[in-house]
C-alpha cells in the first residue's frame, strides 16, 4: 500500500512553546491510522497542520504524493481531505440536512444532485429521521455525527476526525465505530483519527502513533503499541493495559 | 424555472403573495399623491432592504455604508444625464460597475486581511464618509452646493429617461422589489446561497468543507452593492437633486438596514415587511403630527428607535417569522 498521508519532520512552535515536535509518519491508503496522547501533547495541533488552519514552522506534509502545507483549509478540502472539530461546530441555524447540503455542494453544482447524496450519507450515520432539525436542537452526540456526516459528504478520499467518540456512551461508541469499519471496507477511505476513547481505538485502528509533549513516542500495531513501557508511563497508566 | 421558483411554497402562501401583488398594482388607481410617495418611499427601501440583506443575512457581513452605493450610483447616472444628456439606463452601465468596484474595494481591503465583524461595519462606514467629503468637494458634481438634474413639465412619462409622473416611479421601484425578490429567492436556493449562508452560520466550519470564503463574500458585497446602485440611480432620477451631505450620510445607511432588521434578517420576505412597517408607520406618524399641528424635530428618528427597540426585545428574529407562522406559512418566511 502506498501513503496516501505522508508528514515528515513536521513542528510547529506557539510563542517559544513546542506544541508539535519533529513528527513524521505515513498513512496508507485505505488505513485506519489513530493518534493518541496525554491532553496536550500536540495532536489537534497537528491535526490542523494537515487540515491547513496553520502552517508549520518546519517539515513537510504531502497528500497523494503533492504538497500541501502551505494551502489554506477550504483548497485542502477540495483535495480530499475531510475534518471534523474537536469542539462540534456545525452549522447552528441550518437544518441538520442542509448542513450535509453544503458539504455535498463540494463535488455538486446542482442542488438537487447535492441534496440526493446528502440523504444517502444521512441514512448511513442514522441522522435520516432528524433531517428537518435545526443543527442547534441536536444532542451533543447527534452533533458529532452531523460533524462526520458534512466531512463525508464532501467525497473525502482522507477523513480526519478529533475525538468524536469523547463523551459517547459505550454503545454509541461501538456504533460509530462499525459504520467507520463499514466506510473504510466498502468505499475503502483512509481514515485518521484523534482519540481518547481506548476502546474505539482498539476496535478500529491498524497502527496507533503516540505523541507526548509534542513528540512521537511510539507507533505501530494497537495491540504492541499499548504494551510500551514509555507509553503506558506516559499516557495509558497501568490498568488500561489489562 | 417558475416551477423550481415556487416549488416547496405553501398554496396559502402563493395566494397571498398574489393578492400582495395585485393590490400593489391597483394602488395607484386609489391613492393620494401623498399616499404615493409614502408607498414610493416604502418599495425603494424594500428593495435596497433585499440588497443589504444579500450582505448581512445570508453571507453574514454588516455594512453599515450602504449609503455608498446609493450615492455613487445616483451620482454616476446623475452626472452623466447633466453633462453629456445620457439616459439613466445607459447611465447604469456606469453607475453599477462603479459601485460594484467600490463593494469589490472594500470587500478586498477586509476579506483578505482577515478585517472581520465590528471592523468590517467601521471601515464600510469610514469609505461611505470617505465618499461624502470628496463629493463635497468635486465640482464636476456641484460639490457641496449639490447636482441638480433640469425638471421640466413633461407631456407624457418618459420612461426611458425616467422623466414624469410619480406613478411611473412607483411601477417602476414595484418592478425592481419584485424581481429582487425573486432573485434573492433563486439565489438562496442555488450553490451560492447555501455557501453564504453556511459562512454566514460558521467561517472556519465553512473553509473546513472546501468553500473559498474570500470569493464568495466578494461575490455577496458586489452582488449587494450593484443592486444598490440602481436604487441610487432611481432615487437621483425621482429626487431630482443631489447633496453629499444627504445621499452618504450616515442616517442613510441606518435608514437602509432598519427595514430588514425589523422585518427579520435573512429571511426573504423580511425586509418588504419592515419597508412597510417602518416608513408606513413612520409617515403616518409625521402626517398625523402635522395634522394636529405639531412639528417635533426627530420624531421619525425617536420613532425609528422605539421600533427598533420594541422589535429587539419581543420579537428578535424579526416581525416576519412572527407572521409568518401565525399565518401558517411555515417559519422560515420562504
Amino acid at each position: 500500500m502506498s501513503a496516501l498521508l505522508k508528514v515528515d519532520g513536521v513542528s510547529r512552535r506557539f510563542r517559544g512553546l513546542v506544541a508539535v515536535d519533529q513528527v513524521s509518519f505515513a498513512v496508507p491508503e485505505g488505513a485506519i491510522f489513530a493518534v493518541i496522547g496525554p491532553n496536550g501533547a500536540g495532536k489537534t495541533t497537528l491535526f490542523n497542520i494537515i487540515a491547513g488552519v496553520f502552517a508549520p514552522d518546519g517539515g513537510t506534509v504531502a497528500f497523494a504524493g503533492e504538497r500541501i502545507d502551505s494551502l489554506p483549509p477550504d483548497r485542502i478540502c477540495r483535495r480530499g481531505i475531510g475534518r471534523t472539530f474537536q469542539l462540534v461546530r456545525p452549522f447552528p441555524a441550518l437544518s441538520v440536512e442542509d448542513n450535509v447540503v453544503v458539504g455535498a455542494l463540494m463535488k455538486r453544482s446542482n442542488v438537487g444532485a447535492a441534496r440526493a447524496h446528502a440523504h444517502e450519507v444521512l441514512r448511513r450515520l442514522d441522522l435520516y429521521d432528524k433531517r428537518d432539525l435545526p443543527a442547534a436542537s441536536l444532542t451533543l452526540p447527534d452533533r458529532k455525527r452531523l460533524e462526520m456526516a458534512r466531512a463525508l459528504a464532501t467525497d473525502p478520499k482522507l477523513l480526519l476526525l478529533d475525538e468524536v467518540m469523547a463523551g459517547l456512551r459505550p454503545t454509541e461508541t461501538d456504533h460509530i465505530v462499525a459504520v467507520l469499519k463499514e466506510i473504510n471496507r466498502e468505499h475503502g477511505l483512509t481514515i485518521l483519527l484523534i482519540e481518547h476513547v481506548m476502546r474505539a481505538v482498539m476496535a478500529l485502528a491498524d497502527r496507533v502513533l503516540v505523541l507526548h509533549h509534542g513528540a512521537k513516542i511510539a507507533e505501530g500495531i494497537p495491540t504492541e503499541v499499548v504494551r510500551d513501557p514509555a507509553v503506558i508511563d506516559s499516557y495509558l497508566g497501568v490498568e488500561a493495559v489489562e | 424555472m417558475i416551477g423550481r421558483l415556487i416549488e416547496g411554497v405553501p398554496r396559502r402562501a402563493l395566494i397571498l403573495l398574489g393578492l400582495l401583488l395585485v393590490a400593489a398594482l391597483l394602488a395607484p388607481l386609489v391613492a393620494s399623491d401623498y399616499l404615493l410617495t409614502v408607498l414610493i418611499l416604502i418599495f425603494y427601501f424594500a428593495y435596497v432592504g433585499q440588497a443589504w440583506n444579500i450582505m448581512m443575512g445570508f453571507a453574514g457581513q454588516l455594512s453599515l455604508g450602504h449609503a455608498l452605493y446609493v450615492g455613487l450610483g445616483a451620482y454616476s447616472a446623475a452626472a452623466l444625464f447633466v453633462h453629456f444628456g445620457i439616459g439613466p439606463w445607459i447611465g447604469l452601465l456606469v453607475a453599477v460597475p462603479v459601485a460594484a468596484l467600490a463593494g469589490a474595494f472594500i470587500g478586498y481591503l477586509a476579506f483578505r486581511f482577515r478585517v472581520g465583524g465590528v471592523y468590517f461595519a467601521i471601515l464600510t462606514i469610514a469609505v461611505a464618509e470617505f465618499a461624502r467629503v470628496g463629493f463635497d468637494h468635486l465640482n464636476w458634481t456641484g460639490a457641496s452646493a449639490g447636482l441638480f438634474l433640469p425638471v421640466k413639465q413633461y407631456a407624457h412619462n418618459n420612461l426611458w429617461l425616467l422623466r414624469g409622473h410619480p406613478v411611473m416611479f412607483y411601477y417602476l421601484l414595484l418592478v425592481a422589489t419584485v424581481l429582487a425578490f425573486i432573485g434573492c429567492r433563486m439565489l438562496l436556493q442555488s450553490r451560492i446561497g447555501y455557501f453564504w449562508l453556511a459562512i454566514r452560520e460558521d467561517e472556519e466550519a465553512a473553509r473546513s468543507v472546501g468553500i473559498d470564503t474570500f470569493r464568495y463574500k466578494m461575490v455577496a458585497v458586489v452582488i449587494s452593492a450593484s443592486m444598490t446602485a440602481f436604487a441610487g440611480v432611481v432615487f437621483a432620477f425621482y429626487y431630482n437633486n443631489l447633496f453629499p451631505e444627504q445621499v452618504f450620510n450616515i442616517a442613510q445607511s441606518i435608514e437602509i438596514i432598519l427595514g430588514p432588521i425589523v422585518g427579520g434578517i435573512g429571511t426573504l420576505f423580511g425586509p418588504i415587511l419592515g419597508a412597510f412597517v417602518l416608513t408606513g408607520l413612520a409617515e403616518t406618524l409625521t402626517a398625523a403630527l402635522a395634522a394636529i399641528g405639531v412639528d417635533i424635530p426627530g420624531a421619525k428618528q425617536v420613532f425609528y428607535g422605539l421600533c427598533l427597540l420594541l422589535v429587539i426585545l419581543a420579537l428578535p428574529d424579526g416581525v416576519w417569522p412572527w407572521v409568518s407562522r401565525r399565518l401558517g406559512l411555515g417559519g422560515d418566511g420562504k
